[in-house]
């Protein structure tokens, strides 16, 4: 378990760097999407240069250019997007839950950030800009700045390896026993 | 009268958003302490620190300010000439827009969102009638990430409840922000079963022999704080039951992240 402090962003020797369990802090631009961002990108195309870039799931609520609470959503309801985001040149996910772990392989990592705890991340993002903001608070594509933005947990590596997947497995055999 | 619901509301609200009962809080520092995987410790210190920062700069908890959920006890003594139901949605308004609360309720077909958090459903009251004067309004925002993960079984008699709730657990747990509260409804019907549930939620912790027996078994699972493994899956639960059919066993679980959010204001 090795701590690293990356800037986004990311090049493909920060993706190869990071295994699964190690913890991550990202400075840097990093852009809010969750459902129905996905659902546009998929339709229209993105706003925003998607090469290298951190993508958080993530509907935060916004006073102003204030962040107020800005913890992450569940990444599950977006796994049938990881392939194409991917695809666009992504090489961090940021959400909890986890995500299928396949479309990772050979070019990015998925970071799990503490659920819940809005209000701590909220104090490490600024707003720079916002997208498609007639999609409501929630689902707009946000433009934050990131300062040392974390914990996070490489729970899906770029070789394979998926924390969730693991204890979830572990846990069923506990339920047979 | 209704002005005073409105406040209580609002009160009930900011309180709830920003700062955790201290029977929870208590749960969550006894898991860390008791906690062996040093990843999972050092997520439920995050947990806590994140609580103490929302508390300390009256910022809401999660960004996920939740469905507005009440359960209201009202005194049988009590007459109101007025519509609890839009007094309290008013009070839901406000709040919105003063605390503030994300907007988070759409209309379920076209997605549209009100903008105000409330709309037809919301918010969701569950009233009870009591002795006495007093009305008790206690406010539990509630979130979707746990919301979601949320599931009614319509068992087979022969099936074993406990078998259903702890597959449905590791099945579901990472999803709902662990470590969580479990509300879980045994028998009635279909609808009485997840009701049964959500009331659970509202009598936690539960402190019965089986309901020990399972959370044991359930912390045995090693899901951990978001899924990434540890000793502390679920940190409290609560059974209650219903009579139900001979040919039924419904059982409903109605997940709970561990950021288990209530207030209560009491009107005299």
């Amino acid at each position: 378990m090795t701590e690293f402090h990356l800037r986004t962003p990311l090049s493909s020797a920060d993706v190869q760097e990071l295994n699964a369990g190690d913890v991550v802090f990202l400075s840097g631009m990093i852009f809010s999407a969750r459902d129905k961002a996905h659902a546009l990108m998929r339709e229209k195309g993105a706003p925003i240069s998607l090469e290298g870039a951190a993508i958080y799931h993530c509907g935060p609520l916004i006073r102003g250019n204030a962040v107020l609470s800005a913890g992450p959503t569940t990444s599950g309801r977006m796994a049938r997007y990881t392939e194409e985001i991917l695809a666009r040149g992504v090489r961090a996910i940021i959400g909890k839950g986890g995500l299928p772990g396949a479309p990772f392989l050979n070019r990015a990592v998925y970071l799990a950030y503490p659920g819940g705890c809005g209000a701590a991340a909220a104090l490490q993002l600024r707003v720079m800009g916002v997208h498609c903001q007639e999609l409501g608070m929630a689902e707009s594509i946000w433009e934050f700045e990131a300062l040392e933005f974390g914990p996070m947990i490489v729970a899906v590596d770029s070789y394979g390896k998926d924390l969730f997947q693991d204890v979830r497995r572990s846990a069923e055999k506990q339920m047979t026993k | 009268m209704r002005t005073r619901v409105i406040e209580a509301t609002v009160r009930a609200l900011m309180q709830a958003e920003t700062r955790l009962p201290s029977w929870v809080m208590q749960r969550i520092e006894e898991a860390a302490s008791l906690e062996t995987n040093p990843l999972a410790r050092s997520h439920l210190h995050f947990m806590l620190e994140n609580v103490r920062l929302a508390e300390d700069r009256s910022l809401p908890i999660c960004q996920d300010t939740g469905l507005p959920i009440f359960h209201v006890q009202m005194g049988r003594d009590r007459v109101l000439d007025f519509s609890l139901q839009d007094a309290i949605a008013e009070g839901v308004r406000i709040a919105t827009s003063t605390i503030p609360l994300r907007p988070n309720t759409v209309d379920p077909i076209t997605r549209k969102n009100s903008g105000d958090n409330t709309g037809p459903g919301m918010p969701d009251i569950i009233l009870d009638h009591v002795d006495g004067r007093s009305l008790k309004i206690t406010a539990y925002p509630k979130g979707a990430g746990s919301e979601n993960m949320s599931l009614v079984g319509m068992l087979n008699p022969a099936d074993d409840p406990y078998d259903f709730i702890l597959k449905t657990a590791s099945e579901r747990a990472a999803n709902a922000c662990p470590p969580l509260f479990l509300g879980i409804g045994i028998g009635g019907s279909f609808d009485l079963a997840a009701r049964l549930a959500k009331r659970a939620l509202f009598n936690m912790p539960g402190s019965s022999p089986q309901e020990l027996q399972l959370l044991k078994r359930l912390n045995n699972l090693g899901i951990g704080p978001m899924g990434l493994g540890g000793d502390t899956t679920v940190l409290g639960l609560k059974i209650e039951t219903a009579f139900c059919h001979t040919a039924s066993l419904p059982v409903a679980i109605n997940f709970q992240c561990w950021a288990n959010r209530s207030a209560t204001e009491v009107i005299l």
